[in-house]
């Protein structure tokens, strides 16, 4: 295998593990400027899976090949429902945010756990019959080297997360709402003198998140599993977790995080069949993500440092 | 109603409020919660075999409690446990394969070997936080990833190619017969007195020792404390091993005692998350944690007779303890009802 060959072979597969950590990870970078801590992400992506792939059971013959999109948004609904119970204890109870978090994670896999075999009578659903399809760019495939490398045998759903990376960045740096929202994230009380709805904004930047996770895990679902089980997730939200942290809470950066980390998960899956790669052991290459980041937070790899007020309940009047 | 009665009733109501909602779910789902309740009830006081397998059940939730509650009163929050008891699970279970010796050298070199693997793994986000001030919430969260691949690369290692090891030494074992025949050969073992004698060594270094003094100092106050002449990132990184040793114990629990085995894992086994339930709901002290630890390990066990006796899925149970942990968490709201409950009566008076 050449070596043009095997990028061929990975970079598609990468792109393909990544999109649904982007969606996530930028989901997360939206609650966390806000200064929501989410460790939640894991079981938004959870019920987002969950609820992608029944509806997709469902009304697979109703809709035919629109079912996987309009799953995505019967999944964005559900865990934004999640994500409100996480908005409500955080911000209005002030709860711990990671204990909330927590318990986010527990009752979600619980709770899916639960209504899987209450419904499907066995410990996982049935294979889903309409899946994102992949195909090939028509025009731009044909351009030599970045045709076969970024639009052969691709997935709509990574250019869909690719572009809400860019749209994240575009609310986030230059919109009021996105001034408002890292405002909020880093000094709540100067925002609050401003007249900013400190509590509203936070609302409304956890439930974008739960939306973006929920979208992430039915794409995770719907492209790499095609069904639901207790380990269809299985730590990809702590992995977009780490993604949104090695890319320091900034939407690209998020975004550029994940592609790698979705490499370094293909690279785990595929390597066995790529020369020299083969020969590392495949602990290195899953451990990866998660040492990098250690080593981005310890400031080995520029310093990552979180928004100020991330993880504290902003209660007025308080100094 | 005096503050600390207050303090009291939050875990009592959340785990009220918990139950409630699991029943609600079970109506709604078109099961009866109260044969539910029942086949729960029956799956952890049962017969005698079951009340000695709850009572193993709540060994490991003692120590993973234990583990938690340690660091939260140093002002540090280990979501690590869980991979800490992975780690200290593969250290007990690989001393015990790998060499046989006298029972009296084995079994407590088995123990501090796990002891020592966990507080290691809770060593690095402590050195982290002292040094370079990272949170040690994130550290520990990939640090558990880092400990569930790294063991099944080790596991596989040391099988050549297997997914589970040998069966420990008898010489390292705390399986007791003792106790199997009180119990009709459940798997309970001698870890549980460990486990309770742990509760006492984590009450004797927070109440009785200088070390305790300041780890609480720093949980309270760090700024205080530094004025005040203690090391500050000694004790935060003290914090984290202790907390990682006791993390560890629970691992060798599961390697020496229930087990006697390692085997390689598609996922977390969930103890370590469950034990923030635990050190939660026991409100970070040794006794509250035997609380928790008692209530978590018997509905965590006792769920296993719902699907059979009942036809309900055992996450019915999960979804309660997430319950619980959510009403425990916001305890503000709680108590400001509870405040106001009070506020109300004497009024009335």
């Amino acid at each position: 295998m050449s070596f043009m060959e095997i990028l061929y072979f990975i970079v598609p597969s990468a792109i393909f593990y990544a999109a649904p950590l982007i969606l996530v990870a930028i989901g997360g970078v939206f609650s966390e400027r806000s200064g929501v801590v989410n460790i939640g992400l894991e079981g938004l992506m959870v019920i987002g899976a969950f609820v992608g792939i029944l509806f997709n059971l469902l009304f697979a013959d109703t809709f035919g090949g629109m079912t996987p999109w309009l799953a995505l948004i019967a999944a964005m609904v559900a865990a934004m429902l999640l994500s409100l119970l996480h908005a409500v204890a955080s911000i209005s109870f002030r709860a711990d945010q990671v204990v909330s978090g927590v318990a986010i994670n527990l009752l979600a896999i619980a709770l899916a756990l639960y209504l899987v075999k209450s419904i499907f009578d066995k410990g996982q659903t049935d294979f889903i019959t309409e899946r994102f399809a992949r195909y090939n760019v028509p025009v731009l495939s044909d351009i030599p080297v970045i045709g076969p490398l970024f639009f052969t045998s691709v997935y709509n759903t990574s250019f869909f997360a690719i572009g809400v990376a860019i749209l994240a960045w575009f609310v986030i740096y230059k919109t009021p709402f996105g001034l408002r929202l890292r405002a909020v994230g880093e000094h709540p009380m100067a925002a609050d003198t401003m007249g900013i709805n400190v509590a509203r904004m936070r609302y409304v930047a956890v439930m974008i998140s739960g939306a973006l996770a929920g979208i992430g895990g039915a794409i995770y679902a719907q492209t790499i599993t095609g069904d639901f089980g207790h380990a269809t997730i299985n730590g990809q939200g702590f992995m977009a977790l780490a993604a949104m942290i090695f890319g320091k809470w900034h939407p690209l950066g998020a975004m550029g995080a994940a592609l790698f980390f979705g490499f370094a998960q293909s690279l785990s899956i595929v390597g066995s069949s790529i020369p020299y790669i083969q020969e590392i052991p495949n602990v290195f290459l899953l451990i990866l993500p998660y040492v990098l980041t250690i080593f981005a937070l310890a400031g080995f790899i520029g310093r990552a440092n979180a928004p100020k007020a991330n993880g504290k309940p902003y209660i007025k009047g308080q100094r | 109603m005096s503050n600390r009665a207050t303090n009291l009733l939050v875990p009592i109501v959340s785990v009220v409020l918990g139950l409630i909602v699991g029943a609600i779910i079970m109506l709604v789902s078109g099961y009866s919660p109260i044969e539910g309740y029942a086949a729960l009830w029956n799956g952890i006081f049962g017969d005698l075999y079951t009340i000695g397998e709850t009572l193993r059940q709540i060994t490991p939730y003692l120590l993973a409690g234990l583990a938690v509650a340690f660091a939260f009163r140093s002002g540090l929050f280990n979501i690590g446990v869980e991979g800490q008891l992975i780690v200290g699970w593969f250290a007990a279970a690989y001393v015990g394969v790998a060499v046989e010796l006298p029972k009296i050298i084995h079994l407590p070199l088995a123990i501090l070997a796990a002891a020592v693997a966990g507080a290691l793994w809770g060593f690095v986000p402590g050195l982290l936080k002292a040094k370079f001030r990272v949170h040690e919430v994130i550290v520990t969260i990939m640090m558990n990833y880092i400990a569930l691949h790294v063991t099944n690369a080790l596991i596989r290692t040391v099988s050549e190619g297997g997914d589970r090891t040998e069966r420990i030494f008898a010489s390292a074992s705390l399986r007791s017969e003792f106790l199997e025949n009180l119990t009709e050969f459940s798997r309970l073992h001698l870890g549980l007195l460990l486990a309770l004698i742990m509760v006492g060594v984590m009450w004797f270094i927070l109440e009785k020792t200088t070390l305790g003094f300041e780890l609480k100092a720093v949980g309270f106050n760090q700024h205080a404390s530094e004025y005040a002449g203690m090391n500050v990132n000694k004790n935060i990184i003290m914090a984290m091993v202790i907390s990682g040793a006791f993390a560890g114990l629970a691992g060798a629990m599961e390697a020496l005692g229930t087990f006697e085995y390692v085997s390689s894992k598609g996922g977390f086994t969930g103890i370590g998350f469950d034990g923030i339930a635990v050190a939660l709901l026991g409100m970070n002290t040794p006794l509250g944690v035997i609380f928790g630890a008692t209530l978590f390990g018997s509905l965590k066990y006792g769920a296993l007779n719902m699907p059979n006796a009942a036809g309900i899925p055992i996450e019915i149970v999960e979804i309660v303890i997430a319950v619980i942990i959510f009403f425990v968490a916001s305890g503000y709201i709680i108590r400001l009802l509870l405040l106001r409950a009070a506020g109300k009566k004497k009024e009335a008076k």
